[in-house]
């Protein structure tokens, strides 16, 4: 007996040590190796999810990137691992990747998670991963907006370079607008101005008026498209002077806008609790059966694009149209603004557990480059983070010009702290239980209480 | 009068071949069952995350992780619909459903119960991933085959029934083993007792009741057990419902799941997984228990 707890006691100690670790690394490590190989890893995957990212890296920066490594002597093998999941779940298994000292060497990222991946060590910035006076060298970072870079960055330290960004718009088709006698030509004021063109496609039969991501099922769509415009459009954003937003009026009014939509019947209350609520609204805007859809620019590029998206719609040109999200009333948007916007972006990092620092980070000025930028759009357009390609390829689409020119003048980042992730989740459970019935007043009662436990009194606003 | 050396070592192949023989099991037991277990209580008692902070640095924080769960709604939640997933699809769906099954196909053409047995183990070998695919087109809200069965175009089963559609999954799903062991154990059962009640003018259920399951008390138990502990750490729950809509369909491990890799509370979910593992062996017991009080 004794001598088992012994037994049990010293694998304890030796556990303890495990948790939480990492290795120093050396940036010139393998930096004169002659058989490189190197593995990229996105959400991507051929023939689904950002089907047209998948097929640029297998086609394109696979083989010249071979190529240009050969021409200096050096054997490259890069792989690609493909995934089509969830973001959810994509974020889970590169946290593991990272956690268990594994994963690709370059990793792509939604920018909002870099806080907490390097708060835990995940990644490190890229001067310590690649070297400070490799990182600087590259003149692909004067082609980048100090905005857009940011997207890349923590505590005033580089940690990727961004893919590029996005902003948020109201969609809306309008072969169904023009069914319900609207104007084809369209742009609400205000809320108000938006639920009575909402009610008035009620009128459709098997239409759902509007979308507006709700619930704990839809992850972070719903605060990303949902609540977090809603908010801008009371005036306030989600972290304000250090503070995070509780039971405030703005988060109890965008909490009211979820209850006259999914309670008056103006949105469809069972589509957002079901398991896969998004991709099913995506697959029922393209069939003509939901209305106004608040969305990014992303649903354009890739899911209703006719000839690559997920939900494609072949009339899309003519089909779809866009509108600038309104405050809740004209000025009574955060800055007094009128209309208002949030925006995100992917970043691409350079894996810390990775063999080849010097080789991944000259992957990743690869894959930055004007040239591959240019590539990667495939004669499609979307707003990239070079402002070089930005000027050349924008002029070619409406909708993504229309992003570039109004949209990210008035738009807003999320907060790239770590406590983010467990705020955004308490809002998603606010709009669940707001769609589910319970009212506005009692669901931000409730959502305060999480958000109190989940990051401390001191850090709310509110109450 | 065996010599004590023979007592000791009655396979005769010495101590150290002995430790050599189950050294491979005692091993792999320890490899996959020991350590993670010991792994997940060590984890359970520290504030570790999957990305944060707390990820680069967890700290020992105690038994808060435990009074944390015993005081959250969501646990709470969770183990009242285990209780019920439990009861409902195990101790009693598949429970009656695989004893029916077996009672009534005791007696039909060998080639009609094999054809059965055959369909009822299908739905019990083929893979989680599969089975939820073809569930999903049964309870789908787009003409899914229910909906159409019952004239009710559009109903998302599960949503809106998620755990009455859960139950009668698992009981559907795991229906097998309890006919396969109640076939064998009704086997065992003398015939001479089900003539002698048969002759008494007893009914079909005075017969069961009567007759055959003081024989099966054994199997009854032995099978209810191993069914409640198998539905209870069952995991295909999330493949179909993911725990919601807002968490009505959250059985533990679906639960755990979501806390340590959707939420990232690695401690927090250790924990939970701990006091899983603790109510398994209560339950474990309690049958045992029973098991002795028949011997």
């Amino acid at each position: 007996m004794r001598r088992t707890t012994i037994v049990l006691l010293s694998v304890a100690g030796l556990l303890a040590g495990c948790l939480g670790q990492s290795r120093q690394a050396d940036p010139a490590r393998n930096a004169d190796a002659k058989d490189v190989t190197l593995t990229i890893t996105a959400n991507a995957v051929a023939g689904g999810k950002n089907a047209r990212g998948a097929d640029w890296i297998a086609n394109w920066v696979i083989p010249r990137f071979t190529e240009a490594q050969r021409a200096k002597g050096v054997n490259a093998t890069v792989r690609f691992e493909q995934n089509g999941a969830g973001d959810e779940d994509f974020k889970t298994k590169v946290a593991l990747d990272f956690q268990t000292g594994g994963g690709g060497d370059v990793v792509e990222l939604d920018g909002i998670w870099l806080g907490e991946f390097a708060q835990a060590g995940h990644i490190r910035p890229l001067a310590e991963v690649v070297g400070a006076a490799e990182v600087d060298a590259w003149d692909g970072w004067r082609r980048i907006p100090d905005a857009v870079q940011g997207l890349g960055e923590f505590d005033g330290k580089r940690y990727g370079v961004p893919m590029g960004t996005d902003g948020r718009v109201l969609f809306y088709n309008k072969k169904l607008f023009a069914r319900a006698g609207l104007p084809t030509d369209w742009q609400p004021r205000s809320w108000d101005d938006l639920l009575d063109t909402a009610a008035k496609l009620k009128a459709l039969p098997g239409v759902w008026p509007i979308q507006l991501d709700a619930g704990t099922a839809m992850g972070e769509a719903t605060t990303m498209q949902g609540v977090l415009p809603a908010l801008a459009g009371t005036g306030t954003t989600v972290h304000e002077n250090g503070k995070w937003q509780g039971a405030t009026a703005g988060v109890k009014e965008v909490l009211s806008l979820y209850q006259r939509i999914y309670r008056e019947g103006l949105g469809d209350p069972v589509l957002q609790q079901e398991a896969k609520g998004r991709d099913r609204s995506f697959a029922l805007f393209a069939a003509d059966k939901i209305g106004i859809l608040l969305e990014s620019d992303y649903f354009w590029r890739s899911v209703v694009e006719p000839r690559t998206g997920v939900a494609k719609m072949a009339d899309r040109d003519t089909a779809v149209g866009w509108a600038l999200i309104p405050a809740r009333v004209p000025g009574a948007g955060v800055g007094g603004q009128d209309f208002v916007s949030t925006s995100g972006g992917g970043v691409r990092v350079v894996n810390p557990n990775t063999e080849y620092p010097r080789q991944a980070w000259e992957l990743v000025e690869f894959l930055n480059s004007a040239e591959a930028v240019k590539s990667a759009l495939a004669g499609g357009a979307q707003v990239t983070q070079r402002t070089d390609v930005n000027d050349e390829v924008l002029a070619g689409d409406p909708m993504l010009r229309f992003v570039a020119e109004r949209v990210l003048p008035i738009t807003r980042y999320r907060p790239g702290l770590a406590d983010y992730p467990k705020v955004s989740a308490a809002l998603q459970q606010a709009t669940a239980d707001v769609v589910s019935g319970r009212s506005p007043d009692e669901a931000a009662r409730s959502y305060h209480e999480a958000l109190v436990e989940a990051v401390g009194e001191d850090a709310v606003t509110g109450g | 009068m065996p010599s004590r050396a023979a007592e000791r070592d009655p396979a005769g192949i010495g101590t150290a071949r002995a430790i050599g023989f189950v050294a491979p099991a005692l091993l792999l037991i320890g490899v996959f069952l020991v350590f993670p277990a010991l792994w997940t209580l060590y984890i359970g008692i520290t504030d570790y995350r999957l990305t944060g902070p707390a990820a680069a640095d967890p700290r020992v924080v105690g038994a808060d992780n435990f009074t944390t769960a015993l005081r959250d709604p969501l646990f709470g939640n969770s183990l009242w619909l285990t209780a019920l997933f439990v009861l409902g699809s195990a101790v009693v769906g598949q429970n009656a459903l695989g004893f029916a099954l077996a009672w009534l196909l005791r007696r039909v053409r060998t080639g009609l119960r094999r054809t059965v047995e055959g369909f009822v183990l299908l739905a019990w070998i083929l893979p989680g991933p599969v089975v939820a695919y073809l569930w999903f087109a049964v309870l789908s809200r787009d003409g899914g085959t229910l909906g159409l069965l019952l004239d009710r175009p559009g109903t998302a089963w599960l949503v809106q029934y998620p755990m009455a559609s859960l139950i009668v999954f698992n009981t559907w799903r795991g229906t097998a083993f309890s006919l396969l062991l109640y076939t064998s154990a009704l086997a065992a059962v003398p015939p001479s007792h089900l003539e002698t009640a048969r002759l008494a003018g007893a009914s079909g259920w005075q017969t069961v009741r009567d007759a055959v399951f003081p024989h099966i008390r054994g199997h009854v138990l032995t099978n209810t057990l191993l069914i409640s502990l198998w539905t209870a750490n069952d995991f295909t729950p999330f493949l179909l419902t993911a725990g919601g809509p807002n968490h009505e369909s959250e059985v533990l491990p679906v639960l755990i799941y979501r806390q340590a890799l959707e939420s990232g509370r690695l401690g927090y979910a250790s924990a939970m997984s701990s006091l899983l593992l603790v109510g398994n062996l209560v339950v474990a017991l309690v049958y045992l228990r029973l098991l002795r009080g028949r011997a």
